[in-house]
């Protein structure tokens, strides 16, 4: 077998699909990390909003309000989980860990309560893929990027406007601020508080969208479990970027080649063990992390610290 | 912040500032037990509504769980059975927690624990070894898995400061790729059709303490690791170095307490103690390894570490209340369909509540200095009478 023969078209197409949810759960937790929060309850959040994207889609019989529904679930996450960490100080990544093990349990539960135990999990209308006018008709190229579900341009263009937003505006000056300290933040009169809460909202909202775009574009059901760890590798994809959005969006585009790799080694029937092919984006997540380490100098000063004036 | 008292130099003041320190600490010996008892009754409130939801009745279906968790010695027995390894694992937790170190990889460890464990008990040259000798190196065995799966994420940690976190989070995912890859190929039981590896010898199981029950010794190894964990965290200056480090790192840095060595046997130590509640349950138990043979309790036991208060004993009451949890399922859910899913709600949402518990723990300090402000009120009326 020809080794190479592994990246063709279809394997960039899915590499960038695939990217496409941890590049946005990861711009997310950029901006919430920079705003000195360390939410470790992505997993929970992408749960939560592929089930509320389903769950809006089978009642409404549209992925629209699939979608309406996942992000109103992100806001209220992301309050409850802002009330947790920012207004009572618990402990940020504890406070994470049991939204994600409160979410993993409450959506296979809502899940078997509502569509019952089924062999086959029941489908609902789901995004459809859009070919971009012109461009998708350029060769290789056009197959590659521009024949994707709407969110999935949606998670790449949250890059730029993330990058903006924190470098170019005062906005972002405001939440880098607030991330390196906030004490001073304070004394020029930014409502820290404040602050916080939105960009918690913020990040919630891009992880329960990411869960939709896993849900309801890529597939047109929920399975439990369904995030399998994506959330874990967009907090790695945080650090791989040294907390920058487009550095996200590079740890991103890695995850999403491993998977590709892994989809396409199935294929082609390696004698790996399928087992162990699933893992692939994982390993390559911990190398990186454990190489690029991530300075001191990039991480947001009061990172996982609570605010208390 | 209440308005502390007004300190002044007149020898009342620090025999003022004596009672308010009794007053707190009494107080705070009554938080100590009542959050995780109000973090219980609320995650049995939103287990009631899951019920209710379901059609069935909450107060039949708890009924249902405590004969099946604690009905008969044998049920008992089951409970303790599946507490053994929460406790084991939740130890680990706590100890880490205590310095500072939250290990979110029980799980990994854990995986890692039962393949060394069941790969020495079946490895055919051992066969031979008498019952004595066996089990303590399968148990060591178990021990050097968990750490091994710990001992890298944590070496980057102590050193870089990579964030522990996610890479033991990662490596639980791996971990559970490797166990499923192992019985399916290398440790499948030879000639067999089942993804499971073969039993482990009778020599290296773990005896069974009480005849036509299942409990085994492996609940006897936690309860007395528990107490072990209790010295040295209450008793001796390793611990007391410890918990400094974990509340205080600045202080701890400059009373010359060497934090890379302090994190390094700490990692160590949590990622051995679940990969023996891995082992435990392989040699206890189950016999022979299966994927997925522990699910969950990984994440469970960071429920059990934070209701028990980081305390070992409290750990063991947490342990055992889980395992309970677990063993009655069974018997409750022919009252209400309750599929696994059920306890990692109530897990999630005990770990929730009891992480933003610190707050109430703000309180005692509140109350014992009302307290105190009503009683010099008292005295000064008095003494302005007299």
């Amino acid at each position: 077998m020809d080794f190479l023969a592994i990246f063709n078209q279809d394997f960039f197409y899915t590499a960038i699909r695939m990217a496409a949810p941890i590049i946005l759960a990861a711009v997310g937790e950029v901006m919430l990390e920079r705003a000195g929060i360390f939410n470790l309850g992505i997993e929970g959040g992408i749960l939560f909003g592929a089930f509320l994207g389903v769950l809006g889609s089978y009642l409404f019989q549209t992925p629209w309000m699939g979608l309406v529904l996942a992000i109103l679930g992100g806001v209220v996450l992301g309050f409850v989980f802002g009330w947790a960490t920012i207004s009572l100080g618990a402990n940020q990544a504890v406070t994470g860990t049991g939204i994600n093990i409160l979410f993993l349990g409450l959506t296979s539960l809502l899940a078997r309560m509502i569509w019952g135990v089924r062999d086959v999990p029941l489908t609902v209308p789901a995004f459809q893929d859009i070919s971009i006018p012109l461009l998708s008709d350029i060769p290789v190229l056009g197959p590659v990027f521009f024949r994707h579900s709407l969110l999935v341009y949606v998670s790449y263009l949250m890059v730029l406007v993330a990058s903006f937003v924190l470098y170019k505006t005062t906005w972002g000056l405001k939440i880098r601020a607030i991330g390196e300290y906030p004490k001073a933040a304070d004394t020029m009169g930014i409502h820290v508080i404040a602050w916080k809460y939105g960009m918690s909202v913020f990040g919630n909202v891009c992880a329960c969208v990411s869960g939709v775009i896993l849900s309801i574009c890529f597939m047109n059901c929920f399975v439990d479990n369904i995030s399998a760890g994506r959330g874990y590798m967009a907090v790695a994809c945080v650090i791989l970027g040294q907390w920058s959005p487009v550095g996200a969006l590079l740890g991103g585009l890695i995850f999403g080649a491993g998977n590709a790799l892994q989809m396409r080694l199935q294929i082609y029937n390696v004698p790996i063990p399928t087992s162990i092919l699933l893992v692939i984006p994982m390993v390559l997540a911990l190398v990186m992390v454990l190489l690029v380490r991530g300075k001191a100098s990039a991480r947001p000063a009061a990172l996982s610290k609570p605010y208390e004036k | 912040m209440p308005a502390k008292p007004e300190a002044s130099t007149k020898p009342e003041a620090s025999a003022n500032y004596d009672r308010l320190d009794q007053l707190v600490r009494r107080f705070e010996k009554l938080f100590n037990i009542l959050i995780p008892v109000v973090a219980i009754a609320v995650s049995l409130l939103i287990g009631s509504i899951i019920i209710l939801a379901q059609g069935a009745s909450p107060l039949e279906a708890y009924a249902a769980l405590l004969s099946g968790a604690f009905g008969n010695a044998y049920n008992l027995s089951n409970s303790l059975v599946m507490a053994t390894p929460l406790i084991l694992t939740g130890l680990g937790i706590a100890l880490a927690a205590r310095c500072g170190v939250i290990n979110l990889g029980g799980e990994g460890q854990i995986i890692m624990g039962g393949i060394f464990a069941t790969f020495v008990g079946t490895l055919p040259a051992m066969q031979g070894l008498p019952a004595p000798l066996y089990i303590p190196v399968c148990l060591l065995a178990a021990f050097l898995g968990g750490a091994l799966w710990a001992i890298v994420p944590g070496y980057f940690f102590a050193r870089h400061g990579v964030n522990f976190m996610i890479t033991t989070m990662l490596l639980n995912d791996i971990a559970s790729g490797i166990i499923t890859a192992l019985v399916q190929g290398p440790m499948k039981e030879p000639d067999k059709f089942a993804p499971q590896s073969a039993q482990v010898a009778l020599s290296a199981r773990l005896p069974i303490l009480l005849p036509k029950t299942r409990l085994h010794a492996g609940f006897l190894i936690a309860l007395i690791l528990a107490v072990l964990a209790y010295v040295i965290l209450f008793k001796t200056s390793f611990g007391h170095d410890l918990r400094t480090l974990g509340e205080n790192p600045t202080a701890a840095r400059h009373s010359g307490i060497h934090v890379f060595t302090m994190q390094m046997v700490i990692v160590i130590v949590a990622g051995g103690l679940a990969g023996m509640a891995g082992s435990a349950e392989i040699l206890g138990s189950q016999y022979r390894l299966r994927s997925g043979f522990l699910s969950n309790y990984g994440y469970e036991a960071l429920a059990v570490a934070m209701l028990g208060q980081k305390h070992p004993f409290g750990v063991v009451i947490a342990g055992i209340l889980f395992g309970a949890l677990k063993a009655g399922r069974g018997t409750m859910s022919r009252a209400a369909d309750l599929p696994t899913s059920f306890s990692m709600v109530l897990s999630g949402v005990i770990i929730f509540f009891v992480a933003i518990s610190p707050v109430l723990m703000k309180l005692p300090r509140y109350l014992a200095i009302r307290e105190m402000n009503r009683k010099n009120r008292q005295d000064s009326t008095l003494s302005n009478a007299a």
